[in-house]
């Protein structure tokens, strides 16, 4: 079937995120774009920066390769001129003609230009791409003076260019009485004009151009109240008009004053023709901010692909710094008295103007204006957004507590919801903000916009998505900073989501990627054992093989001497005579000392390097398999005797210690970890000495978590009761992933649970109540160990590449160790001690 | 530097593992061979630990601390340099080193230690 064919127009900021929004949701759609200018989409937002040294490819959206990578068919200087609704085709100004299945106006809007006599004079410029910017800069190396037309947001940007450019004196002309009409009333308005006269900008308000004077090129404008000041160039900064032309020409619907008409769904008139960003004109109104031409786009590009998203207008709330002023305006931020209760702050002497708007109530606030200190926008915007009940004194949020303390603004950030919108380009809320930093381990604002992308479009959020972050590492105690070693800064939990993210699958490619210099015995285990435990491939691949640890890296356990024990896997400790057997000859064939372990299997010891391979090729042939007493993992699931045969016995505690030990059996760990299942409260099987242990009773299964033996013993502490065995299973599945995921290095659950803030209640709240939400997650992430889970010996003995490896001389294959030696002792062998030093 | 008139043919490149050791036998002497393909360096030293007399350093994981590139024994983790031998984790006497050389795909140890 051919994919249906998407034709963008316009290759500004809207269009480019409709690109990269669409192609994150599906890739089955032929995506071509048109873009008039010369180069990829750029940050129209950010465009002054363009006079401070960023280049036309640092303001770049994409990489070069970005639009090829994404199978997206980009074409510049090369304009749509014409439209054919009923061939469904478009015609560009080279000449070709392509056909569509669906058309996307993303065409913005450009400035608009009043009709002022002699405005076609040379001298004349609008403040609108990267091409205008150049022109300007060229001009202004011969002018002194400059006007700007237009005290908007846009114009007081292109004020302070000129200033940048060194001109000399530089004027602003507003038709309106006060600057930024739309966002700031008169009291702000002369504040900030004291503010930009200081730095030694003229305004002129209430000034209606109505002439450009000059032969040829501007040298004066005339004024309707007959005044006349003289320049040498002049930025027009006015207003914007979206481009509409091109709609309108093909019988697209567009508003009386400009603007392609669109629905909540940003649908024209024709069903197959939609308009997103600047040139959309959505119930009445055209969204010139960049976070609304975002929301569109998302929307559009959420319905293509079977979505149901609607667009419903838009906050128009912005903050901006103005040559170093701070300008905000949120929410409703003209009303006045009697429909709210005002409270006004103006320091003139420092330039702060600062207006709220309550309401009657006094409970919440409505809106506001911010000037010279814009420090509290972003909470005030959340805390009106939100509809945060304010302080008994309202002043506060806009002096400060008076007591001392920091709660300004209620509860300050810890008291937004998590479902506020903190980033509204993007649409990041503050859920998504702190499980990025608690979650994903993004600990600096760079890995947080890469991963949330909040903040990456005006970055008025910044200050706040900074404040979430450092909230939420203090919330998790993560201001020290648990590096591993030199070779990483990174602590294991931090490790174990970038390798995830990165898809590392060894440890070369992990130190590569995430670390530096040669790496070492400790970094290399633990990112052997994050390996293991994220992809379970056979730990000896991809010259894996060195970065184990010893054990690891033979599959079996070093004794004191160079020899090696061997352990296959006795699962419960229930084994028939036929396998005791086997077990026995092994053991004579290769002269191995034999003795049944803590957790009811046999272990072989004294055996060469060079025989592993053939005695696990026996042992594998009988129906055995590893039993990882060499690794950070399951070893064993201890079990009595159980309702079977004991007369006490409550339920079949063996089959169910089988089912667990087989289950778990192979994962890594940060630790070994063991367990137990007694078949009664008599617990035979010691399981409440176990990382986890099961008990019998009369109505199902009682779950302990985090004991150990070994030097401080500690009991397992009673997680949930009378479970039925498929809900144990579930519990013990999200603790041990729990576990994996979060533990430090070498920390056995013990010693992990201790560490916790919240201790068990915490624990069984993440387990049973999946208070993290991570249940499902980590349920289907241990289902992927389990459904992987092999053999090693089985690989190991197959492989021979890995085969050869089990030989202790390089340069001389067939011969062992001769410096081990054994003695005799009670009718076995044991290794010789160690030898004097 | 001193002159070496005994070189061991050890190994082929390929029999050699990257980024760990081999054990070469040289009479009854055990030399461990270290291809650190990382930096592109080879290292041989002596095969026994001096911390428990065990023939083990073969069998350990390499890498480096502030640059010096070291191997790590793998019954006590005891750390020393690969290019001086120097013991850098407690006071354990230091190993003796050996050169390495590389000729047509062939891994030569000179035989009379370096130091």
């Amino acid at each position: 079937m051919k994919e249906p064919q998407i034709i963008v127009i316009g290759n500004g900021m809207v269009g480019y995120k409709f690109c990269e929004k669409l192609r994150s949701k599906s890739s089955s759609f032929n995506l071509i774009v048109f873009g008039e200018e010369p180069r990829r989409a750029y940050d129209r937002v950010h465009l002054s920066e363009y006079f401070n040294g960023k280049t036309a490819e640092d303001l770049s959206l994409s990489t070069e390769n970005w639009y090829q990578e994404q199978n997206i068919t980009l074409f510049l200087n090369n304009p749509v001129t014409k439209i054919n609704r009923d061939l469904k085709k478009v015609y560009t100004a080279n000449g070709l003609d392509y056909s569509y299945d669906i058309l996307v106006f993303a065409t913005g809007s450009g400035a608009f230009v009043p009709n002022i006599p002699g405005i076609e004079k040379e001298g004349v410029f609008v403040y609108r791409t990267i091409e205008d910017l150049d022109l300007i800069s060229s001009y202004a190396k011969k002018a002194k003076t400059a006007s700007v037309i237009g005290g908007g947001l846009l114009g007081l940007e292109a004020a302070k260019a000129l200033i940048d450019l060194g001109i000399e004196k530089t004027s602003i002309i507003e038709f309106a009485p006060r600057l930024m009409p739309r966002q700031i009333d008169a009291a702000g308005s002369d504040m900030l004009k004291s503010k930009l006269a200081d730095l030694g900008l003229q305004i002129h308000l209430n000034k209606n151009t109505t002439g450009i004077e000059g032969d040829g090129r501007i040298t004066a404008l005339k004024f309707s109240d007959d005044t006349a000041l003289d320049v040498d160039m002049l930025v027009i900064s006015a207003g914007i008009k979206p481009r509409d032309e091109l709609a309108k020409a093909c019988g697209i619907e567009v508003g009386p004053r400009g603007g392609i008409v669109v629905d909540e769904k940003m649908q024209t008139n024709d069903p197959a023709v939609f308009a997103i960003g600047e040139c959309a004109l959505y119930d009445g109104m055209i969204y010139g901010l960049i976070a609304p031409g975002y929301e569109m786009a998302e929307v559009l590009a959420a319905n293509l692909c079977k979505g149901d998203k609607t667009f419903t207008g838009f906050d128009m709330s912005t903050k901006l710094k103005l040559i170093g002023i701070d300008v905000a305006s949120f929410g409703d931020n003209f009303i006045t008295e009697p429909d709210c209760r005002t409270i006004i702050f103006e320091n003139k002497h420092k330039g702060i103007y600062k207006r709220i708007n309550v309401s009657n109530d006094g409970q919440y606030l409505l809106g506001g204006i911010l000037i010279g200190d814009a420090t509290a926008y972003n909470l005030l915007l959340q805390t009106s957004n939100n509809k945060i009940v304010l302080p008994e004194d309202p002043a506060e949020l806009i002096l400060g507590a008076r007591g001392g303390s920091e709660s300004a603004g209620g509860a300050g950030i810890t008291g937004l919801p998590d479902t506020a919108l903190i980033c509204s380009c993007e649409g990041v809320s503050k859920g998504d903000i702190c499980s990025a930093v608690a979650d994903v381990s993004c600990e600096n604002i760079d890995d947080l916009k890469k991963c949330t992308k909040a903040g990456t479009g005006c970055g008025g959020c910044l200050p706040m998505v900074k404040d979430l972050m450092t909230h939420t590492l203090k919330s998790q105690g993560k201001y020290i900073k648990n590096v591993m070693c030199e070779h990483f800064n990174y602590s294991r939990q931090e490790l174990f989501d970038l390798i995830h993210i990165h898809e590392l699958k060894s440890y070369d490619e992990v130190l590569d990627a995430l670390g530096k210099n040669d790496g070492c015995e400790v970094c290399k285990p633990l990112v052997s054992s994050l390996l293991a435990s994220l992809w379970n491939e056979m730990i000896l691949k991809k010259g894996n093989d060195v970065a184990q640890d010893s054990n690891d890296r033979f599959l079996a356990n070093i004794q004191k001497g160079g020899s090696y024990s061997v352990v296959p896997r006795v699962p419960g400790g229930e084994i028939t005579p036929d396998k005791l057997i086997v077990i026995g000859e092994v053991a004579k064939k290769y002269n191995l000392y034999t003795k049944i372990t803590g957790g009811q299997r046999i272990d072989m010891f004294g055996a060469h390097l060079n025989d592993l391979p053939i005695i696990w090729e026996e042992l594998i042939a009988a129906g055995f398999e590893s039993g990882h007493a060499y690794g950070k993992g399951l070893r064993t699931v201890k079990s009595c005797v159980g309702s079977t045969w004991c007369r006490f016995g409550l339920h079949d505690s063996v089959s169910f210690a089988i089912r667990i030990e087989e289950r778990y059996r192979g994962i890594r760990a940060p630790h070994k970890f063991k367990s137990a299942v007694s078949g009664c409260i008599r617990e035979c099987a010691e399981a409440q000495s176990k990382d986890f242990g099961i008990i019998a009773t009369e109505k199902g299964w009682n779950l302990y978590v985090c004991g150990n033996g070994g030097s401080k013993p500690q009991h397992a502490l009673l997680l949930a009761t009378d479970l039925d065995s498929e809900t144990c299973i579930k519990y013990i599945d999200r603790f041990l992933m729990f576990y994996i995921r979060t533990a430090d290095p070498l920390t056995r659950t013990a010693t992990w649970l201790n560490k916790m803030e919240g201790g068990i209640d915490y624990l069984r709240n993440v387990i049973i109540n999946d208070s993290l939400g991570m249940a499902a997650q980590w349920e289907n992430e241990i289902e992927n160990l389990i459904a992987s889970y092999k053999c090693e010996w089985k690989e190991a003995v197959e492989n021979p590449a890995i085969r050869k490896r089990f030989s202790h001389f390089v340069n001389a294959p067939e011969d062992k160790d001769p410096t081990i030696e054994f003695v005799e002792m009670r009718g076995q062998k044991r290794t010789a001690e160690w030898k004097t030093v | 530097m001193n002159e070496q008139s005994n070189w061991l043919a050890a190994c082929r490149v390929e029999d050699a593992i990257e980024n760990g050791g081999v054990c070469v036998k040289h009479g009854e002497d055990q030399i461990a061979l270290f291809y650190f393909t990382r930096r592109n360096e080879w290292y041989a030293t002596q095969n026994e630990c001096p911390h428990k007399k065990q023939m083990a350093l073969s069998r350990g994981m390499i890498g480096s601390t502030t640059g010096e590139p070291k191997v790590a024994c793998p019954f006590h983790k005891k750390t020393f340099s690969l290019s001086t031998g120097e013991c850098l984790s407690g006071d354990e006497c230091a190993i003796k080193t050996y050169p390495v050389k590389v000729e047509n795909g062939t891994v030569y140890i000179g035989t009379t230690p370096k130091s």
